[in-house]
C-alpha cells in the first residue's frame, strides 16, 4: 500500500504550553515544551507509529499535527494544505480529510446524542449529505463498515461495550471520508481480547480505504505488529525514526534500545534470559528540560558533550534517522 | 503442583454484589491454594473477578452491596472469612501487604512520608521514635529511593507515579508481610518504570522469602514474574498451570485465544491478529454452563448447560474444559 509520495511533511514542529499563574495579573512562570523541534514526513498509504513514554508529548503532536492547537513554531503540510497557515475554505478542507480517533471516543460528546447524531455529525458539519435521508443511509452504511448493525442507530453510547464504542468512534471518524487519521491510544483503554478487533478493523479499513494512519500508542509490540515505521519520541523530540522491522531488530538509539528492553515478553524463556537495560530515576521535567541531549541525564553511554550539544536529527544509515552523538553512520554512507 | 506446605487455601468462594440493577456473581466458586515462597500470578480481562477475589479474603469489599456467599481461606491455620474485624485488620497490618494501581488511595495526602512510615513501625514493632526513623530510611533505601533521608519530610503528591509506587512497597515492607498482594500495581506506569518495579518485588522478595500474588491483565508481566498463573474469565479459574506450561501449551480455549491474540514484540508480523469474537460476559446472571461459551470456537452443546471444573490434565497444569482444543476432542 505504502507508496514514495509523503501525504504529511512536519518541519522542526513546535509547540509549547505557557504556564500561567495569578488571577488579577496573570503572569508566565513557565513553559512547557511539549513538542520542541520535530521532522517527519508520513507516506501515502502507511501507518507510522509514534511511540514513548507518557507526558513525552505524543498527543500534542497529533492535535498540532490537525490544527487543533496553533504551532509555535514550524510547519505542517497535509495533503498540500499548509496547517499552520490554512484559513477558510482550506480549513475546512482539512478537518474532513484529516480526522482523529481517541483512547475514549466519547469523552467529549454529548451522553445524550444517538449513535445516529455521533456519526451523523460531521456529515451535517461538512454539509457532506443535506438531505435527512441519505444522511441516515449513509449512517448505516458506515456503521456496517466498522462492523456494527445498522440497527443500532437510534441507541445511545453508554448502551455499548468499549469496544463497540471504539467502532463507533472509528465509523465518526470515516463519515468525512478523510485521507489521514491520527489514532491517539485508540486501543489502551479496550480489553486484550477485544484490542485484536480493532486493530484488524483499522488494517481492514486501512486496506479497503487507502488511509493513512499516524498510530500513538504505548504497547510497543501492538505497534510492530500495525506499523510500517515508528517513531520513538522523548521529553519533546524525536530519537529515532526507522521501518518497523528494522528498529525493533537494530535500535540505534540508547534509548530506543532500553526501552525495547523494557517491553514484557510474553513467553518466560525469553523473560527470563533477557538482558534489560534499566534505566534510573524517571523523565525529567518538559519545563526545565536538559540542555544539550534531553536524554543525557539517563543515558548510558552520555559522554560530557551530550550535556552541551543538541544532537542533529540524521540518517545514519539511509531511512534510518536517529537523533544521537554516539550513533555512528554506517560505513560508506 | 508443587507440594510446599499452603500459606494461603482458598475453597469454594463465592462472592456477589446485589445491585439495584440485579445480582453480580462477581466470584463464583473459586478454589486454589499459594505455597510459601511462592509467586502466582492472577490473570484475567477486566471484569473477570481478580480484585473481588483477593478483596474479599481481606475483607475489602463493601457488605452489602456484596455477599460472601460460600468459601474458606485458611491462612496460617486460621480461616480468613471467619475472623472478626479487628484480627482480620492485624492480618492486613502485618501479615498480608498489599500494593495497588493507584497508590495514592492507601497514602494519606495530608501527612508526610516519614510521619507514616514511622507510625506502622511503631505500631506494629514497638521501636522508638529513633529506631523507626533509621528503619524507615533504609526502607526507602531498599526500595530505590535517592536521597532517603531528606525525602522523609515530602507529602505523597511530591513523587512521581513510579516513585510513589516504591513508596507503597516501602510501606508494606515496613511490616515485613509473609504475603504480598500487588493488584495491577504497575497498570498505570510507563514500560521503563514497570521494567523497574517488576525488578524490585523480584529483588525483595528472594531476599524476604515472600510470596506474592500479582493481579494483572497482562500476559507479557506475567511470563517475566510468576512461577504459577491462575488464568480468570467470567469469575471462575478457568486454567492453573506453572508458567512453562501455560505459555508452552495453553489447556483452556480461552488461554489459547488470547495468547494467540497477542501481538509478539521480538517477531515479525506473520499475518493478521487472531480476534476473539464477542465480549466478556456481564455476570448478571448465574453460571449455568462455562462461561466462555459464547465465544468458543470449540463449544458444545454441553458446555451451555454443565459447568466444567477445573481438572487436572497433567501434574503441572489444570484446566476447566471439557474440550481438549490442540485435539479438538472431548476429554476423557
Ligand atoms: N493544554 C495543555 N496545557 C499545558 N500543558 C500541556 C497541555 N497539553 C499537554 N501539556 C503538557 O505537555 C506535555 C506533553 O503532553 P502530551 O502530549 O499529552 O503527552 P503524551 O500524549 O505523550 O502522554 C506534558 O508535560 C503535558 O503535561
Ligand atoms: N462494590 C461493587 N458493587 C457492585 N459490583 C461490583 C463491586 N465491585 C466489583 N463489582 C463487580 O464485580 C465484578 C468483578 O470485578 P473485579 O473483581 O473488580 O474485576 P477485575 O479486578 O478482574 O477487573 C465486576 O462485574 C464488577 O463490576
Ligand atoms: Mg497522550
Ligand atoms: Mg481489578
Amino acid at each position: 500500500m505504502e507508496t514514495n509520495e509523503p501525504l504529511v511533511r512536519v518541519r522542526n514542529l513546535k509547540k509549547h504550553f505557557p504556564i500561567r499563574r495569578g488571577i488579577v495579573f496573570e503572569r508566565t512562570v513557565g513553559i512547557v515544551q511539549a513538542v520542541d523541534g520535530v521532522s517527519y514526513d508520513i507516506y501515502r498509504g502507511e501507518t507510522l507509529g509514534l511511540v514513548g513514554e507518557s507526558g513525552c508529548g505524543k498527543s500534542t503532536i497529533g492535535r498540532t499535527m490537525l490544527g487543533l492547537y496553533p504551532p509555535t513554531a514550524g510547519s505542517v503540510n497535509i495533503a498540500g494544505i499548509e496547517v499552520t497557515t490554512a484559513r477558510g475554505a482550506q480549513m475546512r478542507l482539512l478537518r474532513r480529510k484529516a480526522q482523529m480517533i481517541f483512547q475514549d471516543p466519547f469523552a467529549s460528546l454529548n451522553p445524550r446524542w444517538t449513535v445516529s447524531a455521533i456519526v451523523g455529525e460531521p456529515l451535517r458539519i461538512h454539509n457532506l449529505e443535506p438531505d435527512r435521508q441519505r444522511r441516515d443511509e449513509r449512517v448505516k452504511e458506515l456503521l456496517e463498515l466498522v462492523g456494527l448493525s445498522g440497527r443500532h442507530v437510534n441507541r445511545f453510547p453508554h448502551e455499548f461495550s468499549g469496544g463497540q464504542r471504539q467502532r463507533i468512534g472509528i465509523a465518526r471518524a470515516l463519515a468525512s471520508n478523510p485521507d489521514f487519521i491520527v489514532c491517539d491510544e485508540p486501543i489502551a483503554a479496550l480489553d486484550v481480547s477485544i484490542q485484536a478487533q480493532v486493530v484488524n478493523l483499522l488494517e481492514d479499513l486501512q486496506t479497503q480505504l487507502g488511509l493513512t494512519y499516524l498510530f500513538i500508542a504505548h504497547d510497543l509490540s501492538m505497534v510492530r505488529h500495525i506499523c510500517d515505521r515508528v517513531a520513538v519520541m522523548y521529553l519533546g523530540g524525536l530519537v529515532e525514526l526507522a521501518a518497523s522491522d528494522v528498529l525493533y531488530e537494530h535500535p540505534l538509539h540508547p534509548y530506543t534500545q532500553a526501552l525495547l528492553s523494557a517491553v514484557p515478553v510474553a513467553d518466560p524463556k525469553v523473560a527470563r534470559k533477557r538482558q534489560r537495560i534499566v534505566l534510573q530515576g524517571d523523565v525529567p521535567s518538559p519545563i526545565n528540560p536538559p540542555p544539550g541531549c534531553r536524554f543525557h541525564t539517563r543515558c548510558p553511554i552520555a559522554q560530557p558533550h551530550c550535556a552541551q550539544v543538541v544532537p542533529e536529527w540524521r540518517q545514519a544509515q539511509p531511512d534510518h534517522w536517529v537523533a544521537c552523538h554516539e550513533v555512528e553512520p554506517k560505513q560508506g554512507f | 503442583m508443587k507440594q510446599d506446605p499452603a500459606l494461603l487455601n482458598v475453597h469454594d468462594l463465592q462472592v456477589r454484589f446485589h445491585t439495584p440493577e440485579g445480582t453480580i456473581y462477581a466470584v463464583n466458586g473459586i478454589s486454589f491454594h499459594i505455597a510459601e515462597g511462592e509467586a502466582v500470578a492472577v490473570v484475567g480481562e477486566s471484569g473477570s473477578g481478580k480484585s473481588v477475589c483477593m478483596m474479599s479474603l481481606l475483607g475489602l469489599i463493601p457488605i452489602p452491596p456484596g455477599e460472601i456467599v460460600s468459601g474458606t481461606a485458611v491462612f496460617l491455620e486460621r480461616d480468613l472469612l471467619k475472623l472478626p474485624e479487628k484480627e482480620l485488620e492485624l492480618v492486613r497490618g502485618r501479615d498480608i501487604g498489599m500494593i495497588f494501581q493507584d497508590p495514592m488511595t492507601s497514602l494519606n495526602p495530608v501527612l508526610t512520608l516519614g510521619r507514616q512510615l514511622t507510625e506502622a513501625l511503631v505500631r506494629h514493632f514497638n521501636l522508638t521514635a529513633e529506631e523507626a526513623r533509621n528503619r524507615a530510611i533504609e526502607l526507602l533505601q531498599l526500595v530505590g529511593i535517592p536521597d532517603a533521608a531528606s525525602r522523609l519530610g515530602n507529602y505523597p503528591h511530591q513523587f512521581s507515579g513510579g516513585m510513589r509506587q516504591r513508596v507503597m512497597i516501602a510501606m508494606m515492607l515496613a511490616c515485613n508481610p509473609k504475603l504480598l498482594i500487588a493488584d495491577e500495581p504497575t497498570t498505570a506506569l510507563d514500560v521503563t518504570i514497570q521494567a523497574q518495579i517488576v525488578e524490585l518485588v523480584q529483588e525483595i522478595r528472594a531476599k524476604l522469602r515472600m510470596s506474592l500474588i500479582w493481579i494483572t491483565h497482562d500476559l507479557g508481566v506475567v511470563a517475566g514474574l510468576a512461577d504459577r498463573v491462575l488464568v480468570m474469565y467470567g469469575g471462575t479459574i478457568v486454567e492453573e498451570a506453572d508458567v512453562e506450561s501455560l505459555y508452552e501449551r495453553p489447556q483452556h480455549p480461552y488461554t489459547l485465544a488470547l495468547l494467540a491474540a497477542l501481538p509478539r514484540v521480538h517477531q515479525r508480523r506473520q499475518s493478521r491478529l487472531k480476534a476473539i469474537p464477542g465480549a466478556p460476559p456481564h455476570l448478571i446472571l448465574e453460571l449455568t454452563g462455562c462461561p466462555f461459551a459464547p465465544r468458543c470456537e470449540f463449544v458444545r452443546d454441553r458446555c451451555w448447560r454443565e459447568r466444567p471444573l477445573l481438572q487436572p490434565v497433567s501434574p503441572t497444569q489444570k484446566t476447566a474444559c471439557f474440550v481438549n482444543p490442540h485435539t479438538g476432542e472431548e476429554r476423557a
